[in-house]
């Protein structure tokens, strides 16, 4: 039970994306069309899960043992840096079609804070590791959400008329707020 | 490219927010207040003054196949540095701030400017570049920060203008951020086109 509330929590009333602000580089940049959004979004889960677990394990391991958490900030950084490239390397040779969905947004997400953010996150949360897990999961589940939902709203917005200084960035930072604003709607679940 | 030239030009022509588009998630995290909004901007020139300086240095010396790498490392470095100084001798606003200090190391402009300018330009033109966009983004901050506690709560640098009670609180709550830096994103455009 305890852990359904910390799903619905990561996903509606602590949206990574609408009311956490992590992540708004590629929430603005790969919402063009839902594919994109959702090839990011399932790209960002992988990562975001496994990088999670890789800093939660340093933390532990390396850095409080020898007391040194004022590194946390630069191996993490490098931790998930290497990830990246490592995760595809591994998947071009592993799963060449996983690769081919996902290869274009793997560079991108070394610089999402997201990533860096939900690292850290479970750290100052002092969470376990199997609560860290499902954190990372159900937030990854909610940045893909926002991200396909404002792909979808973007897309509509293609075809319809906007004051000229409002195209583009202007008025897709205010189709964001008002999506914001209806995810503060599930402010009262948990 | 005269001196005045590279510093103004981060204020004005090259924004990094306004213009650029960088460095999108602290300027809608942090700018709940006029105060708040300025202290972000601060620290991230800071970083940005010193990682410019320290890898124009060294240039040189990086070999190229793990320059990036090594960009993050010394960027990653002044932020543990700002870090620390925060949480020492102003630990409400490390408080306020929280997450986003950390995560000034993956903050676009940083490395952005590291990569485009720093990389090939000497450490005083560097060092002007870091001030000028450092202000760019602090000017940015600290203005939308404004128009939120402005509007969400009727002061502007806790200077009251009118009372709280009449303030529009979306405009501090996560809408407001992002609707009014659509409108002001959007004057600016507006501004550039005359």
């Amino acid at each position: 039970m305890a852990y359904l509330m910390m799903i619905i929590a990561a996903i509606f009333v602590n949206n990574i994306v609408l009311s956490q602000f992590l992540g708004i580089c590629p929430f603005l940049g790969v919402s063009k069309k839902i594919e994109t959004a959702l090839g990011m979004g399932m790209a960002v889960t992988f990562v975001m899960t496994i990088a999670t677990i890789v800093t939660f394990l340093i933390q532990i391991w390396v850095l409080q043992p020898l007391n040194i958490g004022y590194l946390q900030t630069i191996s993490f950084i490098l931790v998930i840096a290497s990830l990246v490239q490592m995760v595809e390397i591994i998947l071009k040779k592993v799963s060449p079609s996983l690769y081919q969905a996902l290869g274009v947004f793997l560079p991108l997400i070394t610089t999402n804070c997201a990533i860096l953010g939900v690292a850290i996150l479970v750290i100052t949360k002092e969470f376990t590791l199997i609560q860290s897990v499902v954190y990372a999961i159900a937030t990854a589940i909610g940045f893909t959400l926002a991200l396909v939902l404002f792909a979808g709203i973007r897309e509509q917005l293609e075809l319809s008329v906007v004051p000229k200084g409002m195209k583009g960035v202007p008025i897709a930072l205010i189709v964001a707020g008002l999506l914001a604003m209806a995810f503060m709607g599930f402010s009262g679940i948990a | 490219m005269s001196k005045i030239k590279i510093l103004t030009n981060g204020i004005i022509k090259d924004n990094p927010v306004f213009v650029l588009l960088l460095g999108m998630c602290p300027t809608l995290g942090t700018t709940t207040s006029a105060i708040n909004g300025m202290s972000m901007g601060l620290a991230t020139m800071f970083v940005l003054l010193c990682s410019n300086v320290v890898i124009s240095f060294l240039k040189n010396v990086i070999p190229d196949k793990v320059h990036i790498p090594a960009y993050i490392v010394i960027i990653a470095t002044f932020v543990t540095v700002v870090q620390m100084f925060m949480e020492g001798y102003l630990p409400a606003l490390y408080e306020t701030l929280g997450l986003f200090i950390p995560l000034i190391v993956v903050n676009c402009i940083v490395l952005g400017r590291a990569e485009s300018f720093a990389a090939k330009n000497n450490p005083f033109d560097s060092l002007l570049d870091g001030v000028g966009i450092g202000l760019g983004f602090t000017l940015a901050l600290t203005l939308l920060g404004a128009c939120r506690e402005f509007l969400g709560s009727g002061s502007i640098f806790n200077l009251r203008i009118f009372p709280e009670e009449n303030g529009a609180l979306v405009f501090v709550l996560a809408p407001g951020a992002f609707i009014a830096l659509g409108y002001l994103i959007a004057i600016v455009n507006k501004l550039k086109t005359k």
